[in-house]
């Protein structure tokens, strides 16, 4: 069962060979017995996950099953779950307990999904490598066998690994300058970052606000439709959430792909590339030419300018949302502290990590007098011509297609000491966010026995033609079906 | 040396919305702590805002109120500060666009001067929690009941030259807000909060000299007490030849005292930046309409009608508007009453002084304007004298009779007018006492004269039993005695 996508398990499921609490139960038990060797999960919930895979099944009983009644999944351990702690990775929230649902939760709930666990990330999704988590480092499933153990990428490095090592079918994850993208493809797994607003941020513990966007992870594009029919929507909860219709994701991915405009963004195949990274990304865009695709080269020619607008705009904006975290009200406080400032400059510095204290330090400096417009503003008009490159990109071409990552996956602890290094493993992600775009990574070949992925870049609302993309290169390729030894 | 006093003010005024500014829970005042906070307020991990447009509404209003341009694209920043009382570790507020633009406000003042005192802006921005320091041995409390409640924060020009200004512009701005219905104006619970901003400069010179802020006033009174106790403080050290350094200060209205709280260089850095969680609010044309449309009749337009209409004072016309549920009141007595004049007399006396005695608001007056009508209009038709109506407006409060009729009946303060009974009796009494008589007919100094007429009312009326129409028997006497 362990090997079925959402969309096989569904149809066992409405056929009655199989229960969800049966179908819970094979799969708690593969995941408490395999994920020693990955710590993917933060929080097994094994008890909720038995009640919610009864309650499903007498749904179904009832006749009340949705596609989702009864399918195991994860969370990634930034999305707020009523009654089970949740973590975002950190110190500081280690035994934060949420009085309620992230939208996204709820809607999952609703659809009577069984949530296995919380998945391990980077510490306030902050990083690349889920190196930064107070709950330990993930280790990725591909590679083990040469006895390295390697990064899964981040900050959903947890959702990643345990997809691609076959504990949940699919897991719920974040992406603010390409938390699902890059982890997909070191991982080698299929993962959907929606248009900004696409998905409802309530709930969904914030970085950095303006970047943020839930989405997507599974071993196929279908299945991350099936996730995304869940979780797109306008919520009146998130000002940000945009009130458009939600079209069933499913229903054009069989979509034909003759005529499909395709570009290749020609800073993302620069020297930053090895090259045999880029073969196997050249390899994967000649199989869409096979499907009748036609393709063209572009210009983004501001690209090279995402990563440092990132870093001011992204820090900037995390300084004031981690303002919360000062030990008042919730999550960890320093034992007896002696006065008010005691308390608050030990609470942080004993409950946020390196890499977070590393970038609220540099996201107050770029906020503070006198620096705001040399950094905060500089970074926001840089962040519009960027928008701008891409609009104009899209008037040519229905997508853009690059390598998600520079490399595939690192050894770990091979950058931890470089943050310059590591926050480059984004490169290719970044302007995406900054643009607010739908982007996928879709498994698209190997080198040197480890995934790699193929980025696919879509205009704003793409999302079903990015899924109808990736659907119709799965049916040619079986990347996505490799399982890691 | 001579110096000119300039003041400016920023004013938080709390709005009147049911709910919070950015979240569904009750501004209600007085709730157990922490009853009124949902997980919004307590800026819970993943929690977001969502703006409530009644506040935007009431923002609007006051705009409009003030002869404002309205701001067609409001943006919201944070404002970054530690505070245990503020839970998200910054304000959500404006900065570079806010909802109300440039306008004034028209002041009377005591001299009767009109003054005009510019607006510079008014902005929205959500309130803080309350920190209570007190009975938690040692520690501190924490209330976050009030976080989130709405405000505008009104920023003036440095327009205001005294503490008088100051506090005619105070009242006038808090006329308003209650007006517009937008404030419930209760300086006890904070829903307006003044800073003073203070400097002196030399009497006549063009350049402001150094100001500094006394925070946090929330009565007019202390307002007064702050703005005289901060110009003697700034004039003393001028004058000895020291210089004012920037800063804020806490102005304690029991001790009459200030402390600084921080100077300019101890100013924290709020690192403004547009807030990722809130999309710029467009204003468009039919909102405004809207607004515009639930605007009352405001205190200046009430004051020119009730001149018109009623014929008052400038005076009686200004105090009677300056409060909306006064002028309502006013305007049921005075359409009760017939006589508007009278009605405004007896609003601004007995009726004033016996709010005031027992503490009590307009709203909360056990009387209602048509009762006081009706009572105006006995004592017009000369049905009670104004000693029998204090009797009779007694009994209204204490809530004895609500009926005026019923109650001049039942305690017999009816007056007799009738002139033939009356003049019955003046010939009887006169007769009784002819020495007196005689006296006040050699009188020769008509003050004197007037004096010793009074040496009759008494037996008058004791023969009326007190029913006597006192004016009437004057009127009689004097006709009777001569001259």
């Amino acid at each position: 069962m362990h090997n079925k996508s959402v969309a096989e398990l569904s149809r066992e499921l409405e056929s009655g060979k199989i229960s969800s609490v049966e179908l819970t139960h094979q799969f708690l038990d593969r995941l408490k017995q395999e994920d020693g060797k990955y710590n993917s999960f933060i929080t097994i919930t094994e008890e909720q996950a038995l009640a919610e895979a009864k309650a499903a099944d007498e749904m179904r009983a009832a006749g009340k099953a949705t596609a989702w009644t009864g399918v195991p999944f994860a969370h990634k351990d930034i999305f707020c779950t009523n009654g089970v702690r949740t973590t975002c990775g950190s110190k500081m929230l280690e035994n934060f307990v949420p009085p309620y649902d992230a939208t996204v939760t709820g809607k999952f709930r609703q659809a009577g999904a069984v949530c296995l666990g919380k998945t391990n990330m980077d510490e306030f999704a902050m990083g690349s490598s889920n190196e930064s988590s107070y709950f330990g480092a993930v280790t990725n499933p591909w590679g083990l066998a040469s006895g390295q153990k390697r990064v899964p990428g981040g900050s959903s490095g947890g959702s990643a690994a345990a997809v691609a090592a076959r504990l949940v079918p699919a897991a719920t994850a974040t992406d603010t300058g390409g938390s699902i993208r890059q982890p997909a493809a070191l991982c080698g797994v299929t993962g959907l970052k929606p248009t900004y607003g696409r998905v409802s941020r309530y709930g969904m513990i914030a970085f950095a606000s303006s970047l943020d966007q839930g989405g997507t992870m599974a071993r196929t594009a279908e299945d991350n439709a099936l996730m995304l029919n869940v979780m797109a929507g306008f919520d009146p909860k998130d000002s940000t959430s945009i009130d458009r219709e939600v079209p069933d994701y499913t229903a054009t991915l069989n979509e034909p792909l003759k005529g499909l405009r395709i570009g290749l963004p020609k800073e993302y195949f620069s020297d930053q590339l090895s090259p045999a990274m880029e073969e196997q990304v050249r390899n994967a865009v000649k199989e869409y030419e096979k499907l009748g695709a036609t393709v063209k080269e572009v210009s983004l020619p501001n690209a090279k300018l995402a990563i440092a607008a990132y870093y001011v705009i992204a820090p900037a904006e995390a300084s004031a949302n981690l303002s919360r975290f000062d030990g008042v009200r919730y999550g960890y406080r320093c034992e007896d502290p002696k006065d008010l400032m005691d308390m608050y400059t030990r609470t942080r510095a004993e409950g946020f990590g390196a890499e977070v204290k590393r970038r609220i330090l540099v996201g107050t400096y770029a906020l503070s007098h006198g620096y705001y417009d040399a950094y905060y503003l500089k970074a926001q008009k840089v962040r519009r011509l960027i928008q701008q490159d891409f609009a104009k990109a899209f008037q040519d071409v229905d997508v853009l297609m690059s390598p998600t990552s520079p490399s595939p996956a690192f050894i770990q602890g091979e950058k931890t000491n470089d943050p310059v290094t590591m926050y480059l493993e984004d490169i290719f992600t970044i302007a995406i966010n900054l643009a607010g775009l739908p982007a996928m990574s879709v498994p698209a070949g190997f080198v040197d026995g480890l995934p790699v992925g193929l980025q696919i870049i879509g205009n704003h609302f793409a999302e079903a033609r990015l899924l109808n993309a990736a659907h119709q290169f799965q049916q040619v390729t079986d990347w996505h079906q490799r399982e890691p030894q | 040396m001579q110096w000119d006093i300039v003041i400016g003010l920023e004013i938080h005024v709390q709005l009147a919305t049911r709910t919070k500014i950015f979240s569904g829970s009750s501004t209600a005042y007085g709730a157990e702590p922490n009853t009124q906070a949902n997980a919004v307020d307590l800026a819970m991990p993943g929690t977001l805002p969502v703006p409530n447009e009644n506040a935007f509404r009431y923002a609007v209003m006051f705009g409009l109120a003030v002869n404002a341009e309205i701001g067609r694209r409001s943006m919201f920043e944070r404002k970054n500060y530690f505070y245990p009382d503020l839970p998200k570790g910054y304000q959500t507020t404006q900065l570079e666009q806010p909802i109300v633009g440039p306008g004034y406000v028209d002041v009377d003042l005591a001299n009767g001067e009109t003054k005009r005192i510019r607006i510079h802006h008014a902005h929205l921005e959500e309130d803080a929690g309350k920190s209570l320091h007190e009975d938690y041995h040692g520690m501190s409390g924490i209330d976050l009941n009030r976080a989130g409640t709405p405000l505008i924060e009104v920023v003036t020009e440095p327009d205001m030259n005294s503490a008088e200004e100051a506090v005619a512009f105070a009242r006038k701005l808090h006329s308003l807000v209650t007006s517009l219905g937008i404030c419930d104006g209760d300086m006890s619970q904070g829903s307006m909060r003044f800073d003073v901003n203070i400097s002196l400069k030399p009497k006549g010179s063009d350049q402001l000299g150094t100001r500094t802020e006394t925070k946090n006033l929330n009565s007019f009174r202390f307002m007064e007490q702050a703005i005289a106790h901060e110009v003697e403080r700034q004039m003393d050290i001028l004058e000895d030849g020291g210089r004012i350094v920037q800063e804020t200060r806490l102005y304690n209205g029991d001790r009459d005292e200030s402390r600084s709280m921080r100077t300019k260089e101890e100013a924290n850095d709020y690192r403004y930046f547009p807030c990722p969680d809130l999309l710029p609010v467009v204003i468009d044309d039919d909102f405004i309409e809207d607004a515009r449309s639930h605007l009352p009749e405001l205190p200046d337009a009430l004051k020119a009608r009730f001149k018109e209409q009623y014929g008052l004072n400038d005076y009686d016309a200004g105090l009677l508007s300056g409060d909306a549920k006064l002028a309502a009141f006013f305007e049921e007595a005075a359409e009760h009453g017939k006589d508007a004049k009278l009605a405004a007399n007896w609003i601004q006396g007995e009726f004033s002084a016996r709010l005031k005695a027992e503490d009590k608001s307009v709203a909360e007056s056990p009387i209602s304007g048509a009762q006081l009508g009706d009572l105006v209009v006995r004592i017009a038709d000369n049905t009670v004298s104004s000693a029998g109506a204090k009797k009779v407006f007694e009994a209204l409060w204490t809530g004895e009779n609500d009926n005026v009729d019923a109650i001049i009946d039942a305690k017999g303060l009816k007056q007799v007018s009738d002139t033939g009974a009356l003049e019955a009796m003046v010939d009887e009494v006169l007769a009784g006492m002819p020495d007196q008589v005689a006296q006040y007919q050699n009188e020769e100094d008509p003050k004197k004269r007037k004096k010793m007429l009074g040496g009759f009312m008494g037996p008058l009326m004791k023969a009326s039993k007190g029913q006597g129409n006192p004016k009437l028997f004057n009127e009689i006497l004097v006709k009777k005695l001569g001259g």
